[in-house]
C-alpha cells in the first residue's frame, strides 16, 4: 500500500462513503436476530432485535415519561451547569489566587466518580425531590464548561494580547473583544463533551434511590420483573436521548459560528 | 495548593452549615436550598474522625479498612477493565488502520458511541451475573462490572489510537518507510505505534476515569457486593443514624479514582521520557 | 563500470489520467545517469522535478515510459534498497536517538544488532557527528538533523542517492556548509546523486551536470554540464567560472523548452 497516494483514490460520490456503516449496522442487527434464533439466547442474556422493537412500538407512553423525567433533569443540570461553569471563569480569569487554588481541585476532580456524591445530596433533601439529580448534573456540567471555557479565556495568542496592550486597553476591553470570542468555540467543545455526560449523571443519579420514576431506575424495575426486552428497549430510548442532547449543541455550535469558528478543533477537558 | 484548595472547600461546606436554614428552604421560590441540620451535613470534623471508628456497634477493626477494602476490590475491577478495553481498543484500531473498508464502517459508530449512554446497558450486563452459562463456565456477577469497565474505556482508546495510527506520522515519514519497501507489519511497529503514543495518552486518560465509572455504576445499579458502590449505597442508608457513614464511602471511591489516574501519568511519564519536552511541540 | 546507474526513456507522468482534472506533470522525459554523476533538476514551482525524483525512488508509477536504476526496473531497484533518500524535513524519528536513527534502514534489512551499531557510528563519524550518536533529534539544530538524515540514507552504502531539497529548510550559511560537507561526503562514497532544488548557486556548486526543466507539464529544456573541477570549496563560488555558470543556468529557465535529446554525456 502506497503512502503517497498519485490522484489514484476515486473521487466518490457522496454515498461511497455511507455504504460501509450502514451495510455494517443492518448486517450487526440481521446477525444479532439471526444468532438468537440459532444459538437460542436466553431472554436475560441478550433478546432478539424484534422483541426489542416490539416493547418499544407497545410502550411509548411509558418509555416517554421516563425520558421526560430523565430528559428534563440533564437539560435543566446542563443549563445551570453552563451558567455556573461560565460564570466562575470569568471569576478565575479575573483572580489569579482563585485560578491557582480551583485548577488543581478541577484536575483532581476530572479523575473521580463525582456522581457517588448523589448518595449525599439525597440526605440534603427531601425524598421525593429531584434537586440531587438536578445538583449533580450541574455540578459535572459545570466542571466541564468551566475548565475548557477557563481555558479559552486563558489561552488567547500573544500577539492579540500584545495589540490589544498597545492601544492601552483596559483589561475589561482586552476581556471583551479578545478572551470571550476567543473562547466561544471552547464553550461549544465543552458543551459537546457535557450534554452526553448531563444525560448518563441524570441516568446515574437514579441508582441512588429516591423517586423512581426515570429511565435509569425503569431499566433496573424492568430487570428486576425479568422484563428484559423492556429494558432494553428504555435504554434505546436513552440512546436516543443521550443522541438528540448531543446533536442539539452540535446544531447551535453551527447555528452560532456557521463554517469558520465551528471548525477549529479544540481539545476538549 | 491542592490542599488548599480542600480546605477552602471544607470551609464553605462549614460556612453553609453556618448559616444555611436547618430543614432546607426555598430561594428564588425553588427549594433548592439543602438541610443544613447536622444529620444531612455532618460537620468536617465528624466525617474524619468516622474513619477511626468501627463499622458496625460490636465490630473489630475501623471503618477505614472495611472501605479501603472495598476500594481494592473496585480497583481490581477497574484495572481489568481497563487492560481489556485498552487492548481490545488498540487491537480494534489496527484493523480499522490496516482495512480503509472496516475503518468507514466501525468509525462512525464509535464516536457516536461516546455521545450516547452506553451505561444505561450496565443493570443488563450485571444481570447476567450467576444466569449464564457458557460451556461449563459461569459468568461471575464481578465480570460484569470488569466487562462494562472495559466496554467504556474501549471506546475513547479505538478513537484515539486510531488517528495516531493514521495521522501522527507524516506523510514524509510514511514516504521514507515505503523507500525502504517495508512492509505494514515493520510500518506499524516501527513508525506508526511509536508515532501514536503522543494521541494514546489522553485516551488512556479517558479509559482510566471510564473504567471506574462502569466499575461502580455496575456496583451500584444491582448493588454488587464486596465494591465501594455497594458500600455507598449501604451506608446511605444509614445516614439518619449514622450519618458520617456515607463520607467514608465517597472519600474512598475518589481514591479510588485518583488512583486509576495516577497510573496512567505513570505510564504517561514512561512512554514520553525520550520525547522533546511538550513546549517545543508544534 | 559503464551501465547508467539512472535511465529514464521516453517517460510521461499524467495524475488522475483519462479523468477530469487530469494534470500532466512530466512529458517525454529522457535521462542517462551515470555512476559517480552529481546532477541536480531545477526549475519553477511546479515543473515535476520532485514528481521525476519520485518516479525514480519507485514512489510512482510512470504512465508511459520505463524507469531502470542500476540497470534493473525501478521497483526491483527499491525492493533490493539500491538506493537511499533524503528529504526537505530530516524526518527523523523523535522517540529515537540519533544512532538508532540511522539504524533503521539496517534493522528493514534484518542486520544483527552489533553490526548495525558499528554501521551507525561509521556513518556519524563520516558526517561528523559521533558524539551525538546518543542524544534525541529535538536536542540538535536543523543543520545537524540533515546531516544525520544523510548518514541514515547512506548507512546501507546504497550506490545511488536521491534527494528532495535537503537543505531548503536551513539558513543560507548554514546552507553553505552543508553543501560542501554534502559534497565531501559522496566523494568519500563515491554515491552517484540526483538532487532537487530550487537554487540556482546550490545547482551550480554541486553537480557536474544541472537538467533544467520547463514549468507544468514539465519537460527538459537544457542540460547544463558544469566543469568545475572535482575538489570544490569555499573558493569555488568566488570562481568567475562559478559565476558564468550560474548565470547559463538562469538564462536557461528563462528561456522557452528547447529538448535536446541527444545531449552527449562528458564525463565528470
Amino acid at each position: 500500500m502506497r503512502a503517497v497516494s498519485v490522484g489514484g483514490r476515486r473521487a466518490g460520490r457522496w454515498y461511497g462513503a455511507l455504504w460501509p456503516p450502514v451495510a455494517f449496522g443492518a448486517g450487526s442487527i440481521v446477525l444479532w436476530e439471526l444468532a438468537v434464533k440459532v444459538f437460542d439466547f436466553q431472554p436475560y442474556f441478550l433478546p432478539p432485535p424484534s422483541a426489542i422493537w416490539q416493547q418499544f412500538k407497545e410502550n411509548p407512553q411509558l418509555i416517554w415519561h421516563a425520558t421526560k423525567v430523565s430528559g428534563l433533569n440533564a437539560l435543566i443540570g446542563l443549563l445551570a451547569g453552563a451558567v455556573l461553569g461560565i460564570a466562575v471563569a470569568f471569576l478565575l480569569a479575573r483572580f489569579r489566587l482563585l485560578n491557582d487554588l480551583v485548577t488543581p481541585l478541577a484536575v483532581a476532580l476530572n479523575a473521580v466518580p463525582i456522581f457517588v456524591l448523589v448518595a449525599v445530596f439525597n440526605n440534603m433533601f427531601s425524598i421525593t425531590s429531584e434537586v440531587p439529580r438536578r445538583l449533580m448534573v450541574t455540578l459535572v456540567v459545570g466542571f466541564i464548561v468551566l475548565v475548557n471555557v477557563a481555558r479559552g479565556l486563558r489561552e488567547v495568542a500573544p500577539t492579540q494580547l500584545e495589540l490589544m496592550r498597545s492601544y492601552a486597553a483596559t483589561e475589561f476591553a482586552i476581556l471583551r473583544k479578545a478572551r470571550v470570542p476567543n473562547a466561544v468555540p471552547y464553550l461549544f467543545t465543552a458543551l459537546k463533551i457535557a450534554a452526553p455526560a448531563a444525560v448518563i449523571t441524570a441516568f446515574v443519579s437514579e441508582y441512588f434511590g429516591g423517586s423512581q420514576n426515570g429511565l435509569g431506575s425503569r431499566i433496573v424495575a424492568s430487570i428486576a420483573i425479568s422484563k428484559n426486552a423492556t429494558a432494553w428497549a428504555y435504554v434505546l430510548g436513552a440512546c436516543l436521548l443521550g443522541l438528540t442532547f448531543y446533536l442539539i449543541t452540535v446544531g447551535l455550535e453551527r447555528a452560532a459560528s456557521p463554517g469558520g469558528v465551528a471548525a477549529r478543533r479544540r481539545d476538549g477537558a | 495548593m491542592f490542599v488548599l484548595a480542600l480546605v477552602s472547600v471544607a470551609a464553605l461546606w462549614e460556612l453553609y452549615k453556618l448559616i444555611g436554614p436547618q430543614d432546607g428552604g426555598k430561594l428564588f421560590g425553588l427549594t433548592i436550598l439543602p438541610r443544613a441540620n447536622d444529620i444531612a451535613m455532618p460537620h468536617v470534623w465528624e466525617m474524619l474522625s468516622r474513619y477511626a471508628r468501627p463499622e458496625r456497634r460490636g465490630a473489630s477493626g475501623s471503618i477505614l479498612l472495611v472501605v479501603l477494602g472495598g476500594a481494592w476490590f473496585s480497583l481490581r475491577l477497574a484495572f481489568t477493565g481497563f487492560v481489556l478495553g485498552t487492548l481490545t481498543g488498540i487491537g480494534l484500531a489496527v484493523l480499522m488502520a490496516r482495512y480503509r473498508v472496516v475503518e468507514r464502517g466501525l468509525l462512525p459508530y464509535l464516536v457516536i458511541s461516546q455521545t450516547v449512554p452506553l451505561i444505561a446497558l450496565a443493570p443488563l450486563v450485571v444481570s447476567w451475573g450467576g444466569k449464564l452459562h457458557i460451556g461449563g463456565f459461569e459468568w461471575p456477577r464481578w465480570l460484569s462490572a470488569a466487562v462494562l469497565g472495559a466496554f467504556l474505556a474501549f471506546f475513547p482508546v479505538a478513537v484515539g489510537t486510531l488517528k495516531g495510527l493514521t495521522s501522527a506520522p507524516g506523510p514524509a515519514s510514511l514516504e521514507l518507510m515505503d523507500s525502504y519497501a517495508a512492509s505494514w507489519r515493520h510500518t506499524l511497529f516501527k513508525l506508526r505505534f511509536p508515532a501514536a503514543v503522543p494521541f494514546m495518552i489522553p485516551a488512556l486518560k479517558l479509559a482510566a476515569t471510564a473504567s471506574v465509572i462502569g466499575v461502580v455504576v455496575a456496583e451500584i445499579s444491582t448493588g454488587l457486593a464486596g465494591g465501594v458502590g455497594r458500600l455507598i449505597i449501604e451506608y446511605a442508608r444509614e445516614a439518619t443514624s449514622d450519618p458520617a457513614k456515607v463520607f467514608t464511602a465517597v472519600f474512598a471511591a475518589a481514591a479510588l479514582g485518583l488512583v486509576m489516574a495516577g497510573l496512567v501519568a505513570l505510564i504517561d511519564l514512561a512512554a514520553m521520557r525520550n520525547r522533546p519536552p511538550r513546549e517545543l511541540l508544534g | 563500470m559503464s551501465e547508467a546507474a539512472v535511465e529514464v526513456r521516453g517517460m510521461t507522468k499524467t495524475f488522475n489520467a483519462g479523468r477530469p482534472g487530469s494534470v500532466d506533470a512530466l512529458v517525454d522525459i529522457d535521462l542517462t545517469i551515470r555512476p559517480g554523476e552529481f546532477v541536480s533538476l531545477i526549475g519553477p514551482s511546479g515543473c515535476g522535478k520532485s514528481t521525476q525524483l519520485r518516479l525514480i525512488a519507485n514512489l510512482l508509477e510512470p504512465t508511459t515510459g520505463e524507469v531502470l536504476v542500476n540497470g534493473k526496473s525501478a521497483r526491483q531497484a527499491r525492493l533490493d534498497q539500491d538506493y537511499g533518500m533524503a528529504f526537505q524535513q530530516a524526518g527523523l524519528f523523535e522517540w529515537r536517538n540519533v544512532a538508532k536513527n540511522v539504524e533503521l534502514p539496517l534493522e528493514l534489512k534484518g542486520w544483527d544488532k552489533q553490526r548495525r551499531r558499528r554501521r551507525a557510528l561509521e556513518m556519524l563519524e563520516l558526517v561528523k557527528l559521533p558524539e551525538f550518536a546518543d542524544h534525541l533529534p529535538w536536542q540538535l539544530s536543523g543543520g545537524m538533523q540533515q546531516r544525520v538524515a544523510i548518514a541514515r540514507a547512506l548507512a546501507a552504502h546504497p550506490p545511488l542517492l536521491l534527494m528532495d531539497e535537503p537543505f531548503g529548510a536551513l539558513d543560507e550559511m548554514t546552507r553553505e556548509h552543508m553543501q560542501s560537507e554534502l559534497l565531501r561526503v559522496c566523494g568519500e562514497t563515491e554515491t552517484t546523486v540526483v538532487f532537487v532544488t530550487h537554487s540556482i548557486p546550490e545547482a551550480v556548486f554541486l553537480s557536474t551536470r544541472v537538467v533544467v526543466m520547463s514549468p507544468r507539464p514539465g519537460r527538459i529544456t537544457t542540460v547544463v554540464p558544469v566543469d568545475l573541477g572535482a575538489r570544490r570549496g569555499v573558493d569555488t563560488r568566488e570562481d568567475p567560472a562559478f559565476f558564468i555558470k550560474v548565470t547559463e543556468v538562469r538564462e536557461a529557465l528563462r528561456g522557452m523548452p528547447v529538448t535536446d535529446l541527444d545531449e552527449p554525456v562528458r564525463e565528470p
